[in-house]
């Protein structure tokens, strides 16, 4: 038996807060503006809503802004009646709580499920440079210990960010398959060229490929601009069951296939390929589950924590062969918005703001919405499929929508 | 391997050393890099488990092995994480020569960050953290190139 469950699911309303560089707002009134926007976006009211799904859940220790509310608050804050939730960071990257709403809708546990996910690293790390992984919550002192496999093979290396593991992720794509600095750069100038049309971007200046040769280098090959930037801000995305997705004000987007496989091991230095990362397996899953091939594909959202993730991504969903990446972004042309492929097109989170994997799932919504603005991809028609997908290291996700009936 | 006082010696988040990780973290007081390995089919474990991933076995003994190793990858990181530990430094995955996909995050010492390359052989070399009883394992050009 070959059950396909994510298709009982579609996408009917999106919502997003402001977004911005220390908005200094309360982050549960940022979740809620998101939260509010969303439903009102599907055309539903807040009775309507019985499930709730959110990641990383209400508390990150030593991680300022990681998360800005769980479950439980907004849960509270809209005295919502719940049959089904969900909130957690065990799971196939950020968008695995959206596929976690799927499952739930398809197994008949929630029919309109609220997914959100807030941020405000902006507000809550506050000015200089950025902070390593656990520093401001004692591990700069002589006291703290690192624990948990995660932290403590990494940390007392000075490897104190998601910066320098994918840096090494990156040389090793470099090594192996000859790609350059300023292939990479693509992605970083292609999310910049995007963001200049997307209001709600928080980096619109002109960036030149050599503004960012030149740019202060943050782990080799990783400059400043090949890392996204904190910010405040909520994104919710409302997931539906199929049929009750029928009374929405919109036109319900299918999820045609979610990708959740990892198959190597669940680790940032331990993962058998090392340029691959989990993306390997969870787009190989995706397109399992599938009819629809890369070339059905209008837009692609890809999660630019750092440039090369985005790469790496571009290659495991097969728009162009594992190793070809650097070539294929070469230039730009192919991932730009009238290209082969358009990618990151609100400016990713380069440039558009680190919304943490759920601002790929809103923007491959309003792509295949038509809401795109100035930003809007038409071929000349909207794109009718997008992938949506977020994670890097040891953690991905990815999902197939189609506005398609 | 040699216990060799290193110049310059960073400010370093430190483990939890517990029972489980001990001989990893401790074991270069002796000049030893030490993993877990399987009495029964011989795998190296590591990070530590109480189980073996190949045959399931369920006793597992500190051993100690060469210290020679290659660079699978590595970064020149520039940016100041850590209050103390300052750049540039090298941050590499190094594979322990005993074992194909025994591997560990490392700093590669004793040379220049421009000097450091991928597949460059490379040798543990311990810094005494100077608490806990922790020595911890980085690795240097591999003896072999000063010949
Ligand atoms: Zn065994």
């Amino acid at each position: 038996m070959n059950i396909i469950g994510e298709k009982q699911a579609a996408i009917t309303g999106i919502g997003q807060s402001a977004v911005g560089r220390r908005l200094g707002r309360d982050p549960l009134a940022l979740t809620i503006d998101a939260c509010l926007d969303a439903i009102e976006d599907a055309g539903l009211t807040r009775e309507d809503i019985d499930g709730l799904s959110t990641y990383p859940g209400g508390s990150v220790p030593g991680a300022p802004g990681f998360t800005g509310a769980g479950i439980t608050e907004v849960h509270d804050a809209l005295r919502l009646n719940l049959n089904w939730f969900c909130g957690g960071m065990e799971l196939p990257g950020q968008l695995g709580a959206v596929v976690n709403a799927c499952a739930a809708v398809a197994s008949g546990l929630a029919t309109h499920v609220l997914c959100f996910r807030t941020v405000w690293e902006s507000t809550a790390q506050g000015g200089g440079s950025r902070k390593g992984i656990g520093v401001g919550s004692g591990a700069g002192s002589g006291k703290f210990r690192a624990r948990g496999a995660t932290m403590e093979y990494t940390l007392p290396f000075g490897a104190a960010s998601a910066a320098v593991w994918i840096a090494m992720y990156a040389m090793r794509h470099f090594h192996e398959y000859g790609t350059r600095r300023e292939q990479l750069a693509q992605i970083a100038l292609n999310a910049r060229a995007n963001a200049q049309l997307n209001p709600n971007a928080v980096y619109r200046d002109p960036m030149s490929m050599d503004d960012y040769m030149n740019a202060r280098m943050i782990s080799f090959p990783f400059c400043l601009f090949d890392c996204d930037a904190p910010v405040d801000g909520s994104t919710a995305i409302i997931v539906s069951r199929a049929d009750a997705a029928a009374d929405t004000r919109k036109t319900p987007l299918r999820v045609e296939a979610v990708g959740t496989a990892l198959h190597g091991r669940p680790s940032w230095d331990q993962f058998d390929d090392l340029s691959t990362m989990a993306l390997r397996d969870a787009a190989a899953m995706l397109w399992k589950r599938t009819d629809l091939k890369p070339k059905d594909v209008g837009v692609a959202e890809l999660y630019d924590g750092f440039s090369f993730i985005a790469l790496a991504w571009l290659e495991a969903l097969g728009f162009c062969a594992v190793g070809e990446g650097g070539e294929f972004i070469e230039g730009g042309e192919r991932i730009a918005l009238d290209g082969e492929i358009p990618l990151n097109t609100q400016g990713g989170q380069l440039s558009g703001g680190r919304l943490h994997g759920f601002g790929m799932l809103h923007e491959a919504c309003v792509q295949l919405w038509g809401e795109g603005g100035e930003r809007q991809v038409r071929d000349p028609a909207l794109p009718k499929v997008a992938v949506a997908a977020a994670g890097g290291g040891p953690l991905g996700g990815c999902m197939l929508l189609s506005s398609e009936r | 391997m040699k216990n060799a006082p290193l110049p310059d010696k960073p400010f370093r988040i430190l483990p939890a050393v517990t029972d489980q990780n001990a001989h990893f973290w401790c074991g270069g007081k002796y000049d030893e890099l030490c993993f877990l390995r399987c009495d029964v089919c011989a795998t190296y474990v590591h990070p530590p488990a109480p189980v073996c991933p190949e045959c399931l076995g369920r006793e597992l003994s500190p051993e100690p092995v060469s210290g020679d190793a290659r660079i699978l990858t590595y970064t020149i990181n520039h940016h100041p994480w850590i209050p103390g530990f300052e750049p540039p430094y090298v941050v590499a995955i190094v594979e322990i020569d005993e074992q194909p996909g025994l591997r560990l995050m490392t700093n590669i010492v004793g040379c220049s960050p421009d000097s450091v390359s991928i597949g460059m052989r490379v040798e543990a070399v311990f810094e005494d953290a100077g608490e806990d009883g922790i020595f911890i394992p980085l690795f240097q050009p591999h003896r072999d190139y000063a010949a």
